[in-house]
């Protein structure tokens, strides 16, 4: 019989080096003769600059170089999502500002000292002085006549417009329609900003070697391939000289996706003085400067007949994008989240129109689900506002317009085609769970004592596993989204895989040796993967997206499937048999009908690496390579509930249960799924209740500790409750699917309908998030005041 | 993390730190360092000399002396405080701010003498030994000195304590059958008061004999509230009762309430009737 070690919780094996803190992050690299970068940066949000003097600063003890951007010949940071058809701008981005600033935190010089307390004394005595402009924070305000400029080539401060449309007569008539003869439900969607707060904050050691004229960076990333990419770019060291190391990354969220000023100034000031340079940000430097999340001000609408089919659903978007474009920023609010209308749901009739706003602010780019939680918010918030409309059940309501089950492709209104779904399966176990029908008699019982008691239902399907290289190409994504793959198996029969992918945190390490194992009958602890390293891995793109498994995953499969047919091979040569009568079971390659006659893939692995007598036209080593380009995007889906209790006296949200059913198809590791899971659930959940940038109207930014930005916490939630469904990816080899992000996409709607449930009966409709207990207090006493029950 | 270069001395006395302390300029107190170094690190505060008083144990211990006082070093961690059953008995309502404040690092290393030296307008422990009738002992180059609480919150981070005193320790008066609490709305981020309120009673056949009532994070400092207080005393501290009390410090309060981007100031004048209520119910069980 054959064990399976693909679906086991097997421990993380990462965890215990992390846990004990024996292993590095990029800072805790020290480089013989290494100096310290610190950045002086703006505190305004917009102003001109006048003046620059460095003459203190430069005499400041322990001080090697001040520079100033006039000093700094790097070309600006590029923007690499240059999305089509929608008359994009991409305004200069200077990796240290010359003569304007565009929000608080931009950089405006570097000082570079013996060590960062010595820099920091220094950076302290850079005199600027600056004429203030006005700021615009706002992104729906920016596009108005008037509004202060954040960048002259910038009219309007429309960075770009952008549409997708299922067909616009098509959409237009059926809200006409429902108009005429049906319900149309409206909101207006505030997408508060958010911080993505990795623990560990973002860092960057240069080290360029002037003989060699070589340049190594020790980097905090997500996509270390990215970023060599982009630093070549930037810093003229061609590829082949340029090695780009991500050490232990401690999360990302997101927000290390992007490459920055800050790594460029590094490696350009490690060339420039010729010793290896380190900086590393603090956390209130986190907070204003390395990207932020969502931001969106949206008039989204649904149109749906009496009976409650929906029939059309369209959105405006003003995307606010920061001061300037990020790596990938102008994707997030048009392909990622315009094309995710449908959500779980058949609706003939989809536009979305979102338009990138540049706002006196930090840039906005991707964050844990980048445009999918603010998709399936506005789809999951007009679905129950639908059913409020029509006095229907809210789960009643998604039942009579979910898309029934498919197993290999289904194509919606706005083009995409899902992989596959059941997602009533995912629903009626939730329910179960949930005991839905119980929980609305024990509500109607609550509401009678005045208790307010509300569910929230959510489901959801997503996008994930980026994707199709081609599509990539097609939505002017300026990178291919393949992934590669090495697996090599040493003469003693260890093996090293090394993916071009990235994982920070999220157990690929483990996963990915539970594929290997499941594949070639190693055990895990022969297997090491190799990640985040440019010169020790092949090309790959990264991790994000909810990718690493459904793309790096599918080559690292394919790649010891090439492996295991090599080593049947060279069994089958040294059993004298024909390669079509070797049975491969647990690690062993059997003659069939003779299974004491066998050689182990470890044997066969020798002898193909000493190579004194191989099969005709075999080469030896036993080694293969695999490059993956996926046919088609990852539909993760499933169904969420959240049960929350409010306190009318103080507007607190107790949130007392929380159900989530997922599908990611076949779960290679449960108890990382689960943990993703959890840690999805409290992002989505800290959205909705705790979490939210406050810029005043001078961009000054009011949230920029921790002391004022709420991170949900572990006393917020209940032991969540957890459950899945089995549908496989057609297209993957092994069937599977990402769940990185899926609890954030799924709870930041699921915690608001049920909030927004529990408040029903003071007739409140909508409190902008988060549902802060102040603001929901406030809703109570406005709706008290009006006559609510 | 960069704080600006300081110079650091450990002192073995009270007596050597209060020398110290007035023999140098701009230097700054450590007991805990829990307000202290995010100060520094933000370089919010830049002193010269930083005086280590953190292991003087004179000063660190909870003491009954006779029957009618409960003595507090003020090097005394907050969880020590938490934990203490004299504290427990004698004022538990400081016993449950002191397990408030902050996280269990926070608790474990920070010191209530550095707390009220602070004087956080939303710090906990204020409110709860200015409604105790506590006294705050300080140390200087001219002695002693015994400061009732009263007089020594003034206002936003600002006591009477000099520029040359150090605080050695906390008075509460232990009054026979006084029950106290303390109740808290918790800003979600800082973990300090939005408001918080302390009470303590005296009740005879189940008539309140006595009250004192005060309320912190809602104003610049912790403020006892006359009003609530008379609401109180007289009454069986039934819901009607505790409805009034708790209308009339918030009334009493509106217009000193401080607002901010999570909660307004009407928010935290409702929110104290709020506390006020919970705070009796706790006591009273």
């Amino acid at each position: 019989m054959t064990t399976r070690i693909f679906g086991s919780g097997i421990k993380r094996r990462e965890d215990p080096r992390l846990i004990t803190g024996q292993t590095r992050y990029t800072d805790d690299f020290q480089l013989p003769g290494m100096v310290y970068m610190v950045v002086v940066r703006s505190p305004h949000a917009h102003a001109r600059i006048t003046s620059i003097d460095i003459s203190a600063a430069k005499a400041s003890p322990g001080v090697v170089a001040v520079f100033t951007g006039q000093d700094v010949p790097l070309p600006g940071v590029p923007c690499a999502w240059l999305v089509p058809g929608s008359d994009l701008k991409t305004p200069a981005h200077p990796v240290l500002a010359k003569d304007t600033v565009r929000y608080v935190g931009d950089g405006v010089a570097i000082v570079i000292a013996t060590n960062r307390y010595l820099a920091q004394d220094a950076a302290d005595l850079v005199q600027v002085s600056y004429d203030v402009l006005p700021a615009v924070v706002n992104p729906e305000d920016a596009t108005k006549d008037g509004a202060p400029l954040v960048h002259d080539d910038v009219p309007n401060n429309i960075a770009f417009r952008w549409v997708a449309s299922s067909g616009d007569e098509g959409v237009d008539n059926a809200f006409n329609e429902a108009a005429a003869s049906g319900v149309v439900v409206q909101e207006r969607i505030v997408q508060q900003r958010l911080l993505p707060t990795a623990m560990e904050p973002r860092s960057a050691v240069a080290q360029w070697d002037q003989f060699a004229e070589e340049l190594t960076v020790y980097s905090t990333s997500q996509n270390p391939h990215i970023a060599r990419f982009i630093l070549s770019a930037l810093t003229g060291v061609p590829e082949h000289k340029l090695r780009v190391i991500a050490p232990e990354v401690g999360g990302g969220f997101g927000s290390k996706i992007p490459v920055y000023p800050d790594e460029a100034l590094t490696a350009w000031a490690s060339m420039k003085l010729g010793v290896p340079v380190k900086w590393t940000e603090t956390r209130s430097e986190n907070y204003q400067v390395t990207i932020h999340g969502r931001d969106h001000i949206e008039y989204v609408e649904m149109a749906a007949t009496n009976e409650g089919k929906i029939t059309g659903i369209r959105g405006k978007v003003y995307a606010g994008m920061g001061a300037y474009l990020s790596t990938a920023a102008p994707g997030i609010p048009t392909i990622l989240h315009g094309l995710m209308y449908s959500g779980a749901y058949t609706i003939p009739n989809i536009r979305c129109e979102s338009i990138g706003v540049m706002t006196n602010t930090a840039p906005v780019d991707a964050y844990r689900g980048a445009g999918r939680p603010e998709a399936t918010f506005l789809v999951e918030r007009l679905v129950d506002r639908l059913a409020a409309k029509l006095n229907m059940d809210p789960v009643e309501l998604r039942r009579k317009n979910l898309i029934p089950p498919f197993e290999n492709g289904h194509n919606v209104a706005i083009g995409l085609t899902y992989d596959s779904g059941n997602y009533e399966g995912a629903l009626n176990k939730l329910l179960s769970i949930v005991d839905y029908d119980g929980f609305r008699r024990e509500q109607a019982a609550a509401r009678q004592q005045g208790r307010l008691l509300g569910i929230g239902v959510t489901t959801y399907s997503e996008i994930c596993g980026l994707g199709p290289s081609q599509v990539a190409g097609a939505v002017g994504f300026q990178g291919g989204l393949w992934e590669s793959a090495i697996v090599r198996v040493s003469p003693a029969g260890k093996v090293q895989a090394m993916i071009g992918a990235s994982p920070h945190g999220q157990g690929e390490e483990t996963t990915f040796a539970q594929i290997i194992s499941d594949e070639l009958g190693f055990p895990v602890e022969d297997i090491e993967i190799v990640h985040g390293d440019t010169d020790r891995t092949p090309m790959g793109w990264g991790s994000y997206g909810s990718r690493t498994t459904p793309v790096s995953g599918a080559a690292l499969v394919l790649a010891a499937r090439k492996v295991k047919e090599k080593a049947r091979a060279m069994a089958a040569h040294l059993l004298e048999a024909s390669v079509d009568d070797i049975d491969y079971a647990d690690g062993k390659f059997m003659v069939r009908g003779s299974p004491d006659k066998f050689k182990t893939i470890q044997d066969a692995t020798l002898m193909a690496t000493l190579a004194w007598n191989l099969p005709a036209g075999m080469d030896p080593g036993m080694e293969a390579s695999q490059f993956y380009d996926p046919p088609n995007f990852a539909y993760p889906f499933g169904a969420h509930a959240a049960i929350v209790e409010i306190d009318p006296e103080t507007g607190t949200v107790a949130l007392q249960r929380y159900v989530a059913v997922d599908d990611c198809g076949p779960q290679i590791n449960p108890m990382i799924v689960e943990g993703q899971i959890h840690g999805g659930i409290v992002q989505g959940v800290g959205q909705a209740l705790c979490e939210g940038v406050v810029y005043d109207e001078n961009g000054q930014l009011l949230t920029g500790t921790m002391m004022d930005y709420a991170m949900p916490r572990a006393d917020m939630f209940p032991t969540f409750e957890l459950d899945s469904t089995v549908t496989p990816s057609p297209h993957h080899p092994i069937g599977v699917k990402g769940i990185g992000e899926t609890g954030t996409i799924a709870s930041t709607p699921t915690i608001y309908n049920a909030v927004m449930d529990a408040l029903r009966p003071l007739g409140i409709e909508q409190i902008e998030m988060p549902l802060t207990a102040p603001r929901v207090w406030k809703a109570i006493q406005d709706a008290r005041a009006k006559g609510g029950a | 993390m960069r704080p600006p270069s300081f110079s650091y001395q450990r002192l073995s006395s009270v007596a050597e730190a209060v020398q110290m302390l007035s023999s140098t300029d701009n230097a700054k107190v450590l007991a805990g360092g829990h307000s202290l170094i995010p100060a520094l690190n933000q370089r919010l505060s830049q002193p010269g000399t930083i005086i280590d008083i953190g292991r003087l144990n004179e000063l660190n211990g909870v003491s009954v002396t006779g029957s009618s006082k409960l003595m507090i070093g003020a090097l005394t961690p907050h969880a020590v405080v938490a934990a203490s059953n004299n504290v427990r008995r004698y004022c538990s309502a400081l016993a449950t701010a002191c397990g408030q404040v902050g996280d269990p690092q926070v608790r474990n290393w920070g010191t209530l003498g550095g707390n009220l030296a602070h004087a956080d307008p939303a710090s906990d422990p204020p409110t709860v030994v200015l409604a105790a009738g506590g006294k705050l002992h300080t140390m200087g180059p001219n002695g002693e000195r015994m400061i009732d609480a009263a007089d020594f919150f003034q206002g936003l981070f600002t006591t009477a304590l000099q520029p040359d005193e150090i605080l050695t320790a906390v008075e509460i008066p232990i009054v026979a059958d006084r029950k106290s609490a303390y109740a808290k709305l918790a800003h979600p981020a800082s973990r300090y008061a939005v408001v918080g309120v302390a009470v303590f009673l005296n009740t005879e056949n189940g008539s309140c004999t006595n009250a004192s009532v005060a309320v912190g994070g809602a104003t610049a400092k912790p403020t006892r509230s006359a009003a609530a207080e008379q609401a109180l005393v007289g009454t069986a501290l039934e819901d009607a009762a505790l409805d009034a009390a708790a209308a009339a410090l918030t009334n009493e309060i509106q217009g000193d309430a401080v607002g901010d981007i999570y909660a307004p100031s009407e928010y935290r004048a409702a929110m104290a009737g709020a506390m006020l209520k919970k705070a009796v119910r706790a006591a009273m069980v």
